[in-house]
Order: C-alpha cells, then structure tokens, then sequence
C-alpha cells in the first residue's frame, strides 16, 4: 500500500486516473495548480488505484494524501 | 622463530583483520572486508600503506581497525583513510585517530584527493581520553577535513553506521554515496532517542541511507552495493582535477546520443505545461556523460557533473516536471554546495533556466527561503569559473537572478526562442495589476480583458525585444545550442578572475 502525497501545496486541477485504475511507476496520478504551473503527481510504485482522497477544485498542502495505491 | 618468520606471521595476522566471526557477520550483510573494497577501488594494488601495525602488540587491534595509504585511480594517485568494522566495529582508539590525521596531513602536503570509507561505530569509550578531546584527538579530524576542503577532493562512501561525532566526516565530504540498507548516519543511536527524549524509532527511519539522501540531503548518492558505490566513486573522480590549483583532465568528446524526438519537439510551448529537463540535458552533452548528484533530493533542480565537448560541465537544471521546477529552501540550499563544488575545482557552470521563481507562502518562509534563497545566490555570484546561462522558457522573478541571471557576471546569457524573461507570468502580473478593475468588470467581459491585457504583457516581455535592449546576449535555435556552448566554453576557457579581495564573506546561512 502506498500513499500519494502532494509535493507542494496547490489546487487539483485535475485527476487523471480513477479507482481501479492500474498505474505504474511515474505515471501522472493527479495534476495540480500552483505557482501557475502544472504540476503532475506521479506514482512512486505501480499497482491499483484503491482510494483517490481529493476532488477537483480541492486545496491539497504539502504531504496531504491525494491517492492510495495497492501494489 | 626467526626475524623473517615472525615478520611474516605478523604481517598474516594484521591482513586478516578482525574475528573471523565478524567477516561472516559482514558478508551476512553483503558488506566487503575492507581490503577487498580498496581492490575494487584501486587501479591495481594500494602503493603503499603506512601504520600498518598500529597497536600491533595487541593481538585483538590489528591495524588498530583503519587502513591508511595511497594508490591510483584513473592513473592519478589519491590517499584513503578505510574502516575496519570486523575490529573493534571500526570505532577508533588513539593510533586510529592519528593514523587519519596523517593521511589527512599527506594529502594535505601533496595535494591529493582523499577518500574516507566509512564503516565505523564511532570514538572507542575505553581510550577516550587518549582519542577525544586532545589537540590529536577526533576533532582535528573534522579541522584537517574543514582545510582541506576545496583544496582537493574529499570523498565519502558510506558503507555502514558513522555515528554520533563520526557523523561529521560525510558532512564535511564534498559527497557522500550511502549504500542501501547498511550506510547510516546519526549523533544519537534510536537507543539513545528512546532513554533520553523518549522517541521510539527504527535506524532506517532515524539515518538511513534513503532517509539522508531524500529528505535530510547529507547524502548524495543512494547505491544499491559497495561496488555501486566505489564505481560512483571512480566515475565522479574523473571529472576533477586533483587540487584546486589544476583543470580538469579532457577526455575524447563523445558525439551526443541520437534521438527521435529534436529539443523543439520536447518543449511545450505553453509555459505551464511540465516536460523532463533531463530530456534536454541529454541532447546537449556527450553520450551518457552525466553524473547525477542529489537526484533524490530536492529533484525540482537537477545538478550533475557532465562532459561537453570531452571537457567537464557542471549543469544545474530546473526540473518543471517536479514541482514545477519552483525554487525551495532545500533545492538553493543543494544548488549553492554544487556551485561552490563545482567553482572550487575549476568546472565550468551551465544553467538551464525554466523557472516560475522561488515559493511563497507560509510554510517556506518559516523554513527561511530568503535565507536559503540567499546563499544560492551568494554562491552562484561568487562563481569565477565560466559560467553560461541558457534561458529555456520561463525566467521569472528571483528565478532569474538565482539561476546566473545577466546581473551576476555569467560570460553569457544565451535564449531559446521559447524564453520568457519577467518579473511574473502574464497570468499572476495580469491580476496583481488589475485585480480590482477585473473585479469591477461584468463577468461577461472579464475574460476578454484579461486575454487583451496577458496578450499586451506577453508583447512587453517579448524575448527580441529583451535582445534589442541588451538584456540577452543571443537566441539561437534549439539545435545549435550544444556547438554553441561548444565554441563558447573553449573560448571561455581563458577566463581568470579574482571574485573580490578580502578575508572571506558573511554567508547568508
């Protein structure tokens, strides 16, 4: 199991996979606005979607959790 | 027994090492005999070693659990100081301390880049009077390392614990390679944390080698085995000189790697949109010339030591794909050791700038960004060696000045027709400037406000309007930029400069 942290504080602008999906390594998670710069947040490991926490719109702070993958 | 004989058992006994149950305990762990290691590190053999039979007339010490002496790497001679952890577990007496002040003092003497292969349980508490507080004890060690530094390359491979004072050895290398699972660094040991400010944590957590290599960043390289780490080792050296009064030695160009995709074609042109810097690193030096240091750390900027044109290059590279290649407390603070490493062994710098600025907000101005900030710029202005920025897209605000920005004396500032120089975005500088006039405007007619504004923003800011004015010093296309930094660093090559005269600055730390 591993959580996806936001790296920097932003807004989800968008989520790019959906529960259930299968996601490998470095593949795009969710892309957030900050600093008027998209910023993609990857996954570290590849396995299964099991939890997305955030919607779009949300304010995420760095560390939040914005996903849960299950490898 | 004869003279000869007894020589010769001596001599067996102190090559052994330690207990044979400590070998095992080592190889458990996929640890090397310390021996072993220097093989692998060597060309050939060790020339020579000196206080091989430290403490020698007790049986249990052999070497006293360091091995000291010079041999060569890439052809050059370079002196080593390697714990023994199956004596003793590496921890130090009195003749370990004064064995590594001397091989500190003969580099020192000949000007030789010096390797510390640490694997040490730290100070031996039964010899600490004769090994600690002295004016011979441990903490020469760290004074010898702090002289030594920038006058020759000091490397730290990490191989075990370096604990407690021990821990100040990696921190005073220029670079530190940790190998996974067994390199660790810490003041005090999770037993120490638990009895005396009652944290409960495990060592991997506390000071292991991805912990300090991801989030710390007193590590800089994270290997997978000792042979990772002595290869790392034998590859960085060959981009240094060996004393601060040398260039770097020149090596075959290689051509750069042939790709499918040209650097137009892996630039997005809107400014926002992330790409891989790397991608563009790679298309602009020789073939797998790039050395990567602190790639963990900090990743929104990338530095390694690279080779363009068979010659070394230190880049330092914003990554838009992580964070956005926003500036950090930790990524100035990781820019200003490699500058400083890189101008103290005479490498010239490159910087490729894609750049939003430094961030804002709370959490980073409690962490000090105009101070961590501040000694990015220190270093990068104090640099003397050739120093080329190449502006990719994006250059706003302190972004600019902190990645050698025309102010800062770089030899020059070279722009892709993609660049952008300001001092924010056209979308922030549009609402700092008429955020109340858009406020006020009906909602049917903001839209088209704010794009005639960003469109008269963008034409403000426009990259041949900045070159007419000076600001830049030439735009040239994509896929002539690497003869251009060719041609320019071997002309650059001439450059001899004194930053300022005077003792020395006061650091912004």
């Amino acid at each position: 199991m591993e959580e996806v942290k936001a790296m920097m504080a932003g807004n989800v602008w968008k989520i790019v996979v959906a529960v259930g999906d299968t996601v490998e390594e470095d593949q795009d998670i969710v892309i957030l606005e900050s600093m008027k710069m998209e910023i993609p947040i990857a996954a570290e490991e590849s396995g299964i979607i099991k939890e997305i926490k955030v919607a779009e719109g949300d304010f995420v702070n760095e560390g939040d959790v914005i996903a849960i993958i299950e490898s | 027994m004869s003279y000869m004989e007894e020589l010769q058992k001596r001599v067996q006994h102190i090559e052994k090492g330690g207990h044979e149950k400590y070998h095992q305990k080592n190889e458990e762990k996929g640890k090397l005999f310390v021996r072993k290691r220097l093989e692998l590190l060597f060309d050939e053999d060790m020339d020579i070693e000196d206080a091989f039979f430290a403490n020698c007339m007790d049986d249990s010490l052999p070497s006293d659990g360091v091995v000291t002496g010079i041999g060569k790497i890439n052809g050059q001679d370079v002196c080593v100081m390697a714990n023994d952890s199956t004596v003793k577990a590496g921890s130090w007496g009195k003749r370990t301390v004064e064995k590594i002040l001397r091989i500190q003092e003969t580099a020192m003497t000949l000007e030789l880049p010096i390797l510390y292969l640490v694997d040490s349980a730290g100070a031996r508490i039964t010899d600490q009077i004769e090994m600690f507080p002295g004016r011979r004890g441990a903490g020469r060690i760290f004074h010898n390392q702090i002289k030594l530094s920038g006058r020759v390359p000091q490397i730290c491979l990490l191989f075990g614990p370096s604990a407690a004072g021990g821990a100040y050895i990696p921190a005073f290398c220029d670079i530190v390679v940790m190998v996974d699972g067994n390199a660790s660094m810490y003041l005090g040991s999770p037993r120490m944390a638990e009895k005396v400010i009652g944290e409960k944590v495990t060592l991997e957590e506390m000071g292991g080698a991805k912990m300090h290599c991801s989030v710390s960043g007193v590590g800089d390289v994270l290997v997978k085995t000792e042979p990772d780490a002595i290869s790392y080792a034998r590859n960085y050296l060959s981009y240094f000189p060996k004393s601060f009064r040398e260039k770097p030695q020149s090596y075959e160009t290689k051509e750069v790697k042939e790709f499918e995709k040209s650097i137009e074609d892996i630039i997005p042109e809107n400014q926002n949109a992330p790409f891989n810097m790397h991608d563009l690193i790679n298309r602009i030096i020789d073939e797998d010339s790039f050395c990567e240091i602190k790639k963990k750390f900090a990743p929104e900027l990338i530095t390694g030591l690279s080779r363009i044109n068979g010659k070394s290059v230190g880049i330092i590279a914003n990554q838009p794909r992580m964070k956005g290649g926003v500036l950090f407390p930790d990524s100035a603070d990781k820019a200003a050791k490699f500058i400083q490493l890189c101008d103290a062994f005479n490498i010239p710098l490159l910087f490729l700038m894609d750049v939003p600025g430094f961030m804002i907000g709370t959490k980073v101005e409690r962490a000090g960004i105009i101070r961590h900030g501040a000694k990015m710029l220190a270093a990068m202005s104090e640099a003397t060696v050739p120093k080329i920025s190449v502006i990719v897209r994006k250059a706003y605000g302190a972004g600019l000045y902190a990645m050698a920005g025309p102010a800062f004396e770089p030899d020059a500032v070279i722009a892709l027709p993609t660049a952008q120089i300001a001092v924010m975005g056209p979308e922030a500088a549009v609402n700092a400037v008429y955020a109340n006039k858009i406020a006020e405007l009906p909602e049917e007619e903001r839209e088209a406000f704010i794009k005639q504004k960003q469109d008269e923003y963008r034409d403000d800011i426009d990259i041949y309007r900045l070159a007419s004015e000076l600001v830049i010093d030439a735009i040239v296309e994509p896929s002539k930029l690497r003869k251009e930094l060719m041609k320019r660093y071997s002309i650059y090559e001439a450059k001899n400069v004194v930053f300022t005269e005077r003792k020395h600055g006061v650091y912004p730390v």
